[in-house]
């Protein structure tokens, strides 16, 4: 471990002193409390606890927390590094880092908690299941260790390489095992969601998802209008890409197939491959089930909807939503395509209409949902000019820097280019709070449009901490002379941990206009864009739910076990649902020495 | 180069576990103990220089030769040691063993321990006892006199009941004593008074006399340590068993001589791998501190290795206060054991764990994957010869032993 470096430490002059530790790896869970914690010290202005990625360390930059000797750091390093009143203040901040560390540890002194998956496996064998949600770099390994198990797995992971999820999906379906991901963010098993997860009925549908919000969003859908969930697979974003053949979505298929408990099946991904595509779908129509397909963002050809008997085609998830409920028959009635059209089944407008954006100001869409994000681009890209995001379309318009916006920006904060080595913004708000003041510090900022996840596994009361800062954005905002609408879509049931009402609440009391349909959330910003305001406040939607609900066996566990690794908030999840759970206290093998962990490969 | 670790290590561990160690006799070391001669005196952990031997090991040289007639005291002492007149060396290349400064001299008595199984045997001195003895480097007149009376008087005693008894089974003594509150190094409690009843007909019928048979029940029966160091014994007998069996990366002796911490690896046959001992972290005696304390000494670790002592913990929730722990820790010591050995003891089960059998053969390539070192439950002698036990503890080998060691073990066989 270095000394505290200092960068700037004239006494009592603020000062930004950086801590270098090399081969660390801590949880990242445990990286946000720690920044919390050192921001929360007196005299301390400002704190980040990352790893030393270069994504990580362009967001130090832009909230002006590097030295030199920060930018140095490799990957595997700790980065702490804080902004203090002064040198000293800093450095008494860096010296508690262990202090605080350790307070953490103690509370976990109870029950064992094995170090590795054999142990764990043989504490809780009757676990089918493995969460992963370590570092992508370690991931693969704990997969493989995973299904020479015989284990399933959901792996939350990203930064997986092609050729290692290829491999995986190979081994799994070798072993009749499945792989959930890499980056699968949701998923729900015998009635238990795994990782962000919605309380939803159980019910009559299941689901193959390329999208962990897109699931999200869908199953909270299908919640609302009165139906329920048997079971929903998550594939990872990339299983429906001409690399991965869709290997873990046919599986996912054909056990619901076979599944008795499901009735209807939905398929959400963004757009695939053509071929890969072509395969699937007929996959699904050789199903004995009806299929709703939502390709986000791709409009279904003519062949296709003609051609395939089960199979119908939904272009928004909450239309996917009724569709796979039983409320719509068709594609067509489903989607406004222009001023005046009807909304079906929609949520009621919010309680504060939507205000119109101050002339040559531009839409900032700051999204911790991947796919929430890219519907709300598919949903504006005809209607707004030019509107930029950190590469979710293919051929779209591309941020020159994902931390700055230009123009109408889309920005998906749960992407590669923020969470490397950090937490997602599902579960820590810190970086959207961040991007929300700089966006309402620039004058050209006209509306901001968030999204806010909620359920299992996501930030205990995201509203908590979100509504003060919508709060101190549009009084930034207003200081300067303007006026800042802010757009808030909560995703979320009555049901979850954090309560859909509780959090609506909230940021309607901060002076937020509050949706909890995204797509009608989407093109309420985009009428506030085009002007159409009027023809949208003549419109009122009808009663929420036109299923009674309450029919069906609300979300109960059956039995579920699993064994998680990586994010303790996974744990205390499963828990919370009545399932039995084994955490693994995981570290990197040979305390992160690659070349003792590649010696310890070779020795196996 | 077709080395199979896994197998290897699982016949390391299946000898280990299958050694059958019986107490066979007691007898004089110089008659007994391989390549014992006039002028060797044995200690305890990895080989040592008297130049570098800490306080309690050199006491117990001094008084070893005193106790043999050869000082007079300990200027003397010394000079026929730092002289070379008298060498030096480890207990483990002798096939003994000895707690603390582990000193055996060649007249003192040991203990012969066969494993029955394999054949091998093992070897240990008497335990004195508590308060100031050798093992802590104590060697005043007080400390002689107890010496002698061991020597002249019990251990004659001792020898006629052991052969009296035709073997005392120490591998089915200790899985009994794990059932009744022992760990089998730092608490050897109940063991000790399975061991004083089994021997105490015979002798009552071979002591020369009943005040005599008192006096040897009464000294076994007050010393809750009397049977450490045939524990000790057996529990190298049983490391022995699986010691150089080509390929394995088990753990067949770690051992501390108050300077550095040593272990020894199945597939690399004698060698040595050290560093600078830790001190231990536990409790301290009133009146002691951190700061009187030695680094860890002793061969005791030899039950460790074996698959019992820290690594049985779980079975002796009564001396998790040594460590200011609860019972639950007691059992997560023992779970966090199970990441780094190789199999569980047929022989040696722990209640509290439904009976799973206790962690045994530390797999060197464990340790440095999942940087756990195993656990060792100790006794902290202090720093000054002849001061004695002034607490007792835990302490953990250095990670850098095990790393070292399995670089070693990748360039012998070319991984």
């Amino acid at each position: 471990m270095d000394d505290p470096l200092v960068a700037d430490a004239s006494a009592g002059a603020p000062a930004t002193l950086a801590e270098i530790r090399a081969g660390s790896y801590y949880d990242s869970v445990v990286l946000m409390q720690l920044q919390r914690a050192l921001a929360a010290l007196p005299g301390v202005l400002d704190a980040g606890v990352v790893m030393g990625t270069p994504a990580n360390k362009e967001l130090l930059v832009q909230n002006a927390l590097l030295t030199e000797e920060v930018e140095r750091a490799a990957p595997e390093d700790l980065i702490l590094i804080v902004r203090a009143e002064s040198a000293q203040a800093g450095n008494t901040a860096l010296k508690r880092v262990d202090d605080l560390l350790s307070a953490r540890r103690s509370q976990h002194s109870d029950a064992y908690r094995p170090k590795s998956l054999s142990s764990a496996t043989r504490m809780i064998p009757e676990a089918e299941w493995v969460l992963v949600s370590l570092p992508g770099r370690y991931a693969a390994g704990v997969v493989r260790d995973a299904l020479n198990l015989g284990k399933n797995v959901f792996l939350y992971s990203d930064n997986v390489s092609i050729e290692d999820e290829i491999s995986l999906k190979e081994s799994a379906a070798s072993k009749g095992l499945m792989v959930m991901g890499p980056d699968c963010g949701t998923a729900r098993v015998k009635g238990v969601g795994l990782g962000f997860a919605n309380r939803v009925r159980q019910g009559k549908i299941g689901i193959v998802a390329a999208s962990g919000t897109g699931l999200q969003a869908i199953m909270v859908g299908i919640h609302r209008l009165g139906g329920g969930i048997s079971q929903a697979f998550g594939t990872g974003g990339r299983d429906l890409s001409a690399e991965i053949q869709a290997r873990s979505a046919k599986q996912a298929l054909a056990f619901l197939n076979d599944d008795p408990q499901t009735e209807q099946i939905v398929i959400v991904s963004k757009p695939p491959s053509a071929s890969v595509a072509q395969r699937l779908l007929a996959e699904a129509n050789a199903c004995n089930k009806p299929v709703v397909v939502n390709f986000i963002g791709s409009r279904p050809t003519k062949g296709q909807q003609e051609g395939e008997s089960c199979i119908r085609f939904a272009r928004t998830l909450d239309e996917t939503a009724e569709m796979a409920v039983g409320l719509t028959n068709s594609a067509e009635s489903a989607l406004d395509s222009g001023p005046g059209s009807r909304a079906p089944q929609g949520t009621g407008e919010p309680s504060r209409p939507v205000l119109i954006p101050g002339p040559h100001s531009f839409l900032r869409a700051l999204y911790s949902g991947g796919t929430l994000a890219y519907e709300a681009l598919y949903l504006l890209q005809d209607s707004l000019p030019s509107v930029r995001s950190n590469g979710l379309l293919e051929g779209g318009l591309t941020l020159d820097n994902p931390h700055r916006s230009q123009g109408h920006t889309v920005v998906d904060l749960g992407g590669d280019d923020f969470t490397v080595g950090r937490l997602h913004p599902m579960l820590d708000n810190d970086l959207r709070i961040r991007r929300l003041l700089q966006e309402a510090g620039d004058p050209e900022t006209g509306l901001v449009l968030l999204d806010v996840v909620l359920g299992d596994g996501a930030h205990p009361d995201p509203a908590s901490e979100l509504a003060p800062a919508v709060e101190q954005a549009i009084a930034l905002a207003d200081e300067d002379g303007r006026s800042l609408p802010v757009v808030a879509v909560v995703i979320g049931t009555e049901e979850d941990p954090q309560g859909l009402g509780r959090q609506v609440e909230q940021l309607e009391a901060a002076g937020a206009s509050v949706f909890t349909r995204h797509d009608e959330a989407v093109r309420a910003v985009r009428d506030a864009f085009v002007g159409r305001e009027d023809g949208r406040k003549s419109r009122r939607s009808g009663p929420a739910s036109s299923v009674e609900p309450g029919a069906e066996d609300s979300g109960s566990c059956s039995g579920f076990a699993a064994i998680n690794v990586g994010l303790e908030s996974f744990t205390d999840s499963l828990r919370a649902q009545g399932a039995e759970v084994v955490h693994v206290d995981w570290r990197p093998p040979a305390g992160g020495d690659d070349s003792l962990a590649n010696l310890l490969s070779r020795l196996r | 180069m077709a080395i199979n670790i896994d197998n290897a290590n699982a016949a390391a561990v299946e000898r280990i576990v299958e050694a059958r160690p019986v107490l066979t006799g007691l007898g004089r070391a110089l008659d007994l103990v391989p390549g014992m001669h006039e002028n060797l005196l044995l200690h305890a952990g990895p080989p040592i220089a008297w130049e570098q031997a800490s306080g309690p090991l050199r006491g117990a040289l001094i008084g070893a030769l005193i106790f043999e007639g050869r000082a007079a005291d300990e200027d003397e002492a010394v000079r026929m040691i730092a002289g070379g007149e008298i060498s030096l060396s480890p207990c483990h290349h002798h096939s003994a063993v000895g707690p603390m400064a582990g000193v055996i001299s060649p007249s003192m008595a040991v203990y012969v321990v066969e494993n029955q199984t394999h054949g091998n045997r093992a070897y240990s001195n008497l335990n004195e006892g508590y308060g100031k003895v050798l093992r802590y480097g104590a060697y005043s007149e007080e400390v002689q006199e107890r010496l002698r009376w061991m020597h002249e008087v019990m251990a004659p005693v001792l020898a006629a009941a052991i052969e009296s008894c035709s073997g005392l089974d120490i591998r089915a003594l200790l899985a009994e004593a794990l059932h009744m509150g022992d760990e089998g190094h730092n608490r050897n409690k109940a063991g000790s008074i399975l061991y004083t009843k089994q021997l105490a007909p015979h002798i009552a019928k071979g002591a020369p006399d009943p005040a005599t048979a008192a006096e040897v029940l009464e000294a076994l029966g007050d010393n809750a340590l009397s049977v450490l160091n045939p524990v000790m014994a057996a529990c190298k007998a049983m490391a022995d068993a699986g010691h150089e069996v080509e390929g394995s990366t088990v753990v067949t002796t770690m051992a501390r001589n108050g300077t550095e911490f040593g272990i020894r690896v199945s597939g690399l046959g004698g060698r040595w791998f050290t560093s600078p001992c830790p001190q231990p972290v536990g409790l301290y005696f009133p009146g002691f501190s951190a700061e009187d304390g030695n680094p860890d000494i002793g061969d005791s670790t030899i039950t460790e290795t074996a698959g019992i002592g820290a690594f049985a913990m779980a079975a002796a929730p009564a001396i998790v206060t040594f460590v200011s722990g609860t019972p639950q820790d007691a059992l997560n010591a023992t779970m966090e054991m199970y990441e780094i050995t190789a199999a569980e003891h047929t022989a040696f089960t722990i209640p509290q764990l439904d009976f799973r059998g206790t962690p045994v053969g530390i797999d060197l390539r464990a340790v440095v994957e999942t940087g756990i070192t195993p656990r060792v439950n100790t006794g902290i002698a202090h720093k000054e010869a002849g001061v004695g036990q002034i607490g007792a503890g835990l302490v953990r080998p250095p990670i850098e032993l095990f790393t070292e060691a399995l670089i070693a073990f990748a360039e012998e066989y070319g991984f």
